[in-house]
């Protein structure tokens, strides 16, 4: 049976990883590297990375690290952050990322994903979409790490990713991320409807959060970091709890 | 010297890093005298059928690589270019294992194609899966995959139950990938790394 999948991430600035609350406040938590290794190590099923730096010596740095990463690491990892053209997506590609994940670039330009699901299969490309609800009621996709609006409806945004190319869907509520409250369940009930893989990011608090967005969800994955990064839960404790409501997940072996 | 195929078909920085971690000496070449002169050879890959098996004619090595008398794994597309014919593009594989590649279903309860995830092996045989037990996890990412045949030495389910690995005589395929398996992945290359008899 396909496992539910519980992939911490990684937010990376010029080197180090780094969280914040409400993508703020940014909090230095560890050498990317070896927290990855550690939670490999600890039954991850996946990694994302993405890279936050804001300069040119940042993103050669993230390029470099990709290498580490790649060569350390014996599961599965995704990066994003700041991918703007095929190029940028190739680069990270070549330096052993299994997946690529595009979000501001996408709205911007939504060829994009078209062009990179073209040159590397859809099974590559992840777009991951920030929405918060406005003041109707209707969740609006941002950008910029969900400092800014755009004009795009979150449903058929990722409907029309989808086609083209999108091989999964990653979703961050910005009115949950970092609070620890719980995930906006009826929303990824609505977009498990998408005929590819959701992942559901921002929000958890705890265990029980995590296994509502799997079942009432119906998410395939769940990224956290906060959680994983300040030892509020490790990814045992995580999957002990999901295993006994009898949710399929993969266990260490 | 292993020699590692590359054949344009997808990233092989993966399977390169995992000989790495299994201290492996490895080669990536695409030259029929490399390959042919090997001890052991993998064939990786990522993609589309009709493609790869262009890339492989192109190379001279549709004639070489059925004539191979030592071990041989193909992981992915690497596994299915070694049967029959795929479904993906009607294409005419290597034929070395007599096994059709057929398109995932999507059906209500496993509605999501690729199939993209961990899933578990069962009906295990043969030296590439010596200390690996019943329901151990795998990484997978394909949306088609080879049928249950006198070749299977390793079945998963997902939409129908699949060939999760082959294997005739010197040739292994595995439909998974052991590169990004965790330790259960290490643990089949290793094995494949130390079979010696088929």
């Amino acid at each position: 049976m396909l496992a539910k999948r519980i992939i911490p991430c990684l937010d990376v600035c010029e080197g180090s990883t780094v969280k914040g609350i409400h993508f703020e406040n940014l909090r230095k938590v560890g050498d990317p590297v070896d927290l990855g290794a550690r939670y490999a190590d600890e039954g991850a099923d996946e990694l994302v990375y993405l890279d936050i730096s804001a300069s040119h010596e940042g993103r050669a740095t993230f390029t470099d690290l990709v290498r580490r990463i790649a060569a350390r690491i014996n599961i599965p990892f995704t990066v994003g952050g700041g991918i703007r053209s095929v190029d940028d997506a190739s680069r990270l590609l070549d330096a052993g990322a299994d997946k690529i994940t595009v979000n501001t670039a996408a709205v911007y330009n939504p060829d994009l994903i078209s062009e990179l699901a073209a040159k590397y299969g859809s099974q590559f490309v992840v777009v991951a979409i920030d929405a918060r609800r406005n003041e109707n009621g209707q969740w609006q996709a941002t950008t910029h790490g969900g400092r800014r609006c755009s004009h795009l409806e979150l449903f058929s945004w990722a409907r029309r990713a989808v086609d083209l190319g999108a091989g999964e869907i990653l979703f961050t509520s910005m009115d949950h991320d970092g609070t620890g409250g719980g995930y906006p369940i009826e929303v990824y009930a609505r977009l498990a409807e998408l005929p590819v893989p959701v992942i559901a990011s921002g929000g958890a608090g705890n265990a029980a959060h995590i296994a509502e967005v799997l079942t009432r969800g119906r998410a395939d994955a769940a990224l956290a970091a906060g959680i994983f990064h300040f030892g509020t839960l490790t990814i045992p404790q995580v999957k002990d709890y999901l295993k006994a409501q009898g949710i399929p997940i993969r266990t260490n072996n | 010297m292993i020699a590692l195929v590359d054949y344009g078909a997808g990233n092989i920085r993966s399977m390169r890093e995992a000989l790495n971690r299994a201290g492996a000496e490895y080669e990536v070449t695409d030259s029929v005298s490399a390959i042919q002169r090997a001890d052991r050879v993998i064939i990786p890959g990522v993609g589309e059928a009709a493609s790869a098996m262009h890339e492989i004619r192109e190379r001279g090595l549709a004639d070489i690589i059925p004539s191979l008398t030592v071990p041989v794994l193909g992981v992915c597309i690497g596994m299915q270019v070694l049967c029959r014919h795929s479904e993906e593009g009607e294409t005419d594989c290597l034929g070395i294992i007599p096994c059709d590649v057929r398109k995932l279903t999507p059906n209500s309860a496993e509605p999501k194609i690729p199939h993209i995830g961990w899933n578990t092996l069962y009906r295990l045989e043969g030296p590439l899966f010596e200390g690996i037990a019943d329901d151990s996890w795998v990484y997978y990412v394909h949306s088609y995959a080879a049928d249950i045949c006198d070749s299977t030495v390793a079945v998963t389910r997902y939409t129908r139950s699949f060939s999760a690995a082959l294997q005739k005589d010197n040739f292994f395929g595995v439909q998974f990938h052991p590169e990004k398996s965790a330790s259960a992945g290490a643990k089949i290359i290793s094995n494949f790394l130390s079979v010696t008899s088929f």
